[in-house]
């Protein structure tokens, strides 16, 4: 689905009209946190605006919209109207605000006649934490992402570089998301200008399992895309895999003097579709 | 008639066939300066040009290795003014936004023509606006070498701004109070015009090295100042942080590692903005990362060059002018850091030039057209905002000419069906790169055919002007008057366009 969706703030006109050129797999348009409360109302008109003018759009377009209790909630959803939104993300993500959510889609959808909207929640406080299981399983969610500053900040407790304290939400993002075949996508790296501590962190929640990561600057996007993608080595490996077993016929056989059997011509299915996906073959 | 970029030119203007035709010419000099007598050292201006026996209609020349710190030419103008000189030709061989003691001199007809090679701030905005009586001559660095040596443009008194000047007249620009590193614009000057004045505030009794070889000094002036140190140095040293000019720098630096250009040996040029900069980073990162050594960077050069000059990964770099302090300070210590003449940079009648070395330039435009023709001169209503510089020179020079740009900039699109004005005719210009795509000449099938196999998608011109328009619409066309305010002349002496004054409707 994706490896990088970038956070693009719905106002600032220079960002929204280049859009399109950066290299994420998603853009996130924000009206929610990066828009300052007088700005709301602004950034919605922007974001519409350049939805409804514009020709060329981002291959996937996300919408982080205001929670679900705050004033500025129906007004954002109205941009839904438009149909150019492939995703909303649900700030303040929980079982609550889930099904409150899901009640204002369906009587937009109905009014409107417009197709269901699919959701990624945004895991943000201790109790979605512990609800990720329930959420992905939500006929609507079809991703998880990690909002690791305000889960910290709920905790009382600082980011590190070595993100040990947001090691149990990673996990349970990853495994609630497999569990129901979503995407999971990690929290954003806030040191803009940390290249080195950018490449660890996204290679750590890489290995944990995470599938995809958030960007908040465009120059954050190669590194993103280069971890969450097949490397050339595994890219290979997997050709061979697949060339043999389609050669030899056989479900059980040594490669490159190890044993390979039906979960790794899996998996080298997998890497082959990914790196297709992602124009890497 | 229309010349060779279908520009209509008068007959009598000479007008410009291709970029190649001056191999059918032969290369024309006049003699040397021979200094009559030992160089005499002089107090004030006044005594420079009652020395110089300076009178109506005479031609002043200068260089602007001190930009907009200059107090030379400002002094100069203060002169001409108090003694009423009338209908000079100033050439300049750039005209900058500090360079206000001329807008008084056009004003009142004492200025009345000038020959320069890149034109800004206010003094561009007035002979835009149709203020200059005469005519404005834009020439390339190399073509204005080219017009002193070959006496079409014929220079009476050199005014040349130098930072330390000996006892024998020798001057060096690498050290002194207001340092500017090397003098390459003024050696034309030097060599031919009738008299040459050094200008400095630093007198020494002897210089081992030096730049101007006293033998064609008449005079020197010595001054409190000859310039303001912060306004010489105004080369940015800072990468652009800017998300599309990163997009494009990228774009640029893995299409030249595709084209196979970055390999041991390799030369390079690159303008002086944060993209390019952007840009000569990536090749860096690359060179390191395969450790490839190349033999060197040119033009003007920045702390970005010297930084890989001292890891070693350019043998020599060849400077015109130092655009910051650390290219200064380099200069003045690295014997592998070489001054070079504008004439050995991009005369296209002098022998081997630096230009024609050059595997790869990646430079910057205003506009450019479906022609690929670009035009660095004048803005998007036709006011006079920059000019060729050595864009034409090391465009037809170089092996490869990138021009690197967004696509829109503040709304106004970059690509335009026929461009205002044309500095650097298309056929020297080989490959685009803009945030939203690369368009490659189509006359360059070799560099088509290099990329065949890469990722790299390539659209053509049109395309892309199709997706401009898509972005913004179609914009208005913009009227230009009748007035012919100059011309802009290619580097053999032949003029690929007029320069018209700004329409009334624009004028503001």
């Amino acid at each position: 689905m994706f490896r990088s969706l970038l956070f693009i703030p719905g106002n600032n006109p220079s960002m929204l009209q280049n859009a399109d050129i950066f290299t994420s797999d998603a853009i996130i348009f924000d009206l929610e946190d990066a828009v300052s409360i007088n700005e709301k109302d602004n950034a919605r008109n922007l974001v519409e605006t350049y939805l409804l003018t514009n020709k060329i759009l981002p291959k996937h377009i996300v919408l982080r919209v205001n929670p679900v209790n705050t004033e500025f909630i129906d007004d954002d959803l109205d941009l839904l109207r438009n149909q150019k939104i492939d995703y909303l993300l649900l700030p303040k993500a929980n079982t609550l605000s889930l099904f409150i959510m899901d009640k204002k889609l369906s009587h937009l959808e109905k009014k409107y006649g417009i197709q269901p909207i699919k959701i990624i929640c945004l895991i943000e406080e201790t109790k979605a934490v512990l609800e990720a299981n329930e959420l992905a399983g939500h006929h609507r969610v079809k991703g998880l992402l990690l909002g690791a500053e305000d889960l910290t900040s709920e905790l009382g407790i600082n980011r590190t570089l070595k993100g040990e304290e947001i090691q149990f939400a990673r996990s349970q993002i990853i495994y609630a998301a497999m569990n129901h075949r979503i995407i999971s996508i990690d929290t954003p790296y806030t040191d803009i200008s940390n290249e080195e501590g950018l490449c660890y962190d996204a290679k750590h929640a890489a290995a944990l399992g995470m599938k995809a990561k958030t960007a908040i600057h465009p120059n954050q996007l190669e590194i993103i895309n280069q971890v969450f993608s097949p490397s050339q080595e595994m890219i290979n490996w997997a050709k061979g895999v697949v060339k043999k077993s389609n050669e030899t016929g056989r479900g059980v056989f040594q490669f490159q003097g190890k044993m390979i059997d039906k979960p790794v011509i899996d998996k080298a299915n997998k890497i082959i579709e990914t790196a297709n996906k992602y124009g890497l073959l | 008639m229309k010349n060779g970029v279908g520009r209509h030119i008068p007959k009598e203007l000479n007008p410009f066939v291709n970029s190649s035709d001056f191999l059918n010419h032969e290369r024309r000099l006049i003699d040397k300066k021979k200094k009559q007598s030992k160089t005499v050292f002089l107090n004030s201006y006044k005594e420079a040009f009652d020395f110089c026996q300076i009178k109506d209609k005479d031609c002043l020349s200068f260089h602007h290795h001190l930009r907009n710190g200059d107090k030379v030419l400002q002094s100069v103008c203060e002169a001409v003014r108090n003694r009423g000189l009338k209908a000079l030709h100033f050439a300049p061989s750039s005209i900058f936004p500090s360079y206000v003691g001329m807008i008084d001199l056009i004003k009142h007809n004492q200025i009345t023509n000038i020959h320069t090679n890149y034109i800004n701030g206010p003094v561009a905005r007035m002979v835009s606006e149709g203020h200059l009586s005469g005519r404005l001559v834009m020439n390339t660095h190399g073509g204005r070498a080219r017009a002193i040596e070959s006496g079409d443009l014929k220079i009476d008194v050199a005014f040349l701004a130098c930072p330390t000047v000996d006892k024998s007249g020798n001057g060096s620009g690498a050290i002194g109070p207001n340092a500017c590193g090397t003098l390459g614009y003024a050696i034309p000057d030097l060599e031919y015009a009738k008299k040459v004045i050094l200008v400095t505030d630093h007198l020494v009794d002897k210089l081992e090295d030096y730049q101007f070889d006293g033998e064609y000094v008449d005079g020197v002036l010595l001054v409190n100042s000859i310039g303001d140190a912060k306004g010489i140095v105004s080369g940015t040293t800072e990468i652009t942080r800017d998300p599309v000019g990163l997009k494009i720098a990228k774009d640029c630096s893995v299409l030249i590692k595709e084209l196979g250009l970055i390999k041991d040996g390799f030369s390079m040029q690159t303008g002086a903005g944060k993209t390019s900069l952007a840009v000569v980073n990536d090749v860096k990162q690359i060179m390191k990362k395969s450790s490839i050594h190349g033999s060197f960077a040119s033009g003007g050069i920045t702390k970005a060059y010297v930084d890989m000059l001292e890891e070693c990964l350019f043998e020599h770099l060849y400077d015109v002018q130092c655009f910051d302090l650390d290219a200064v300070k380099s200069f003045a210590k690295n014997p592998n850091h070489h001054a070079m003449s504008s004439s050995k940079y991009g005369n296209p009648f002098e022998q081997d030039i630096i230009a024609e070395s050059l595997d790869f330039v990646v430079l910057g435009a205003t506009e450019i057209d479906l022609n690929f023709n670009v035009n660095v001169t004048t803005d998007s209503m036709g006011y006079l905002m920059g000019g060729s510089g050595g864009h034409s020179d090391i465009a037809k020079g170089a092996d490869v000419t990138i021009i690197i740009s967004p696509m829109v900039k503040s709304r106004i699109p970059m690509i335009k069906e026929n461009v205002m004005t044309v500095t650097t005719p298309g056929e020297d210009v080989d490959i685009f790169i803009t945030e939203r795509g690369i368009a490659i000449n189509p006359k360059r099938q070799d560099l088509i055919d290099k990329l065949k196999n890469s990722n790299i998608k390539i659209f053509t011109m049109e395309e892309l002007l199709k997706k401009t328009y898509d972005m913004i619409g179609v914009p208005m066309s913009v009227k230009t008057s009748d007035q012919i305010i100059g011309h802009v002349v290619y580097r053999d002496g032949t003029v690929i366009d007029l320069l018209k004054k700004v329409h009334d409707d624009y004028i503001r």
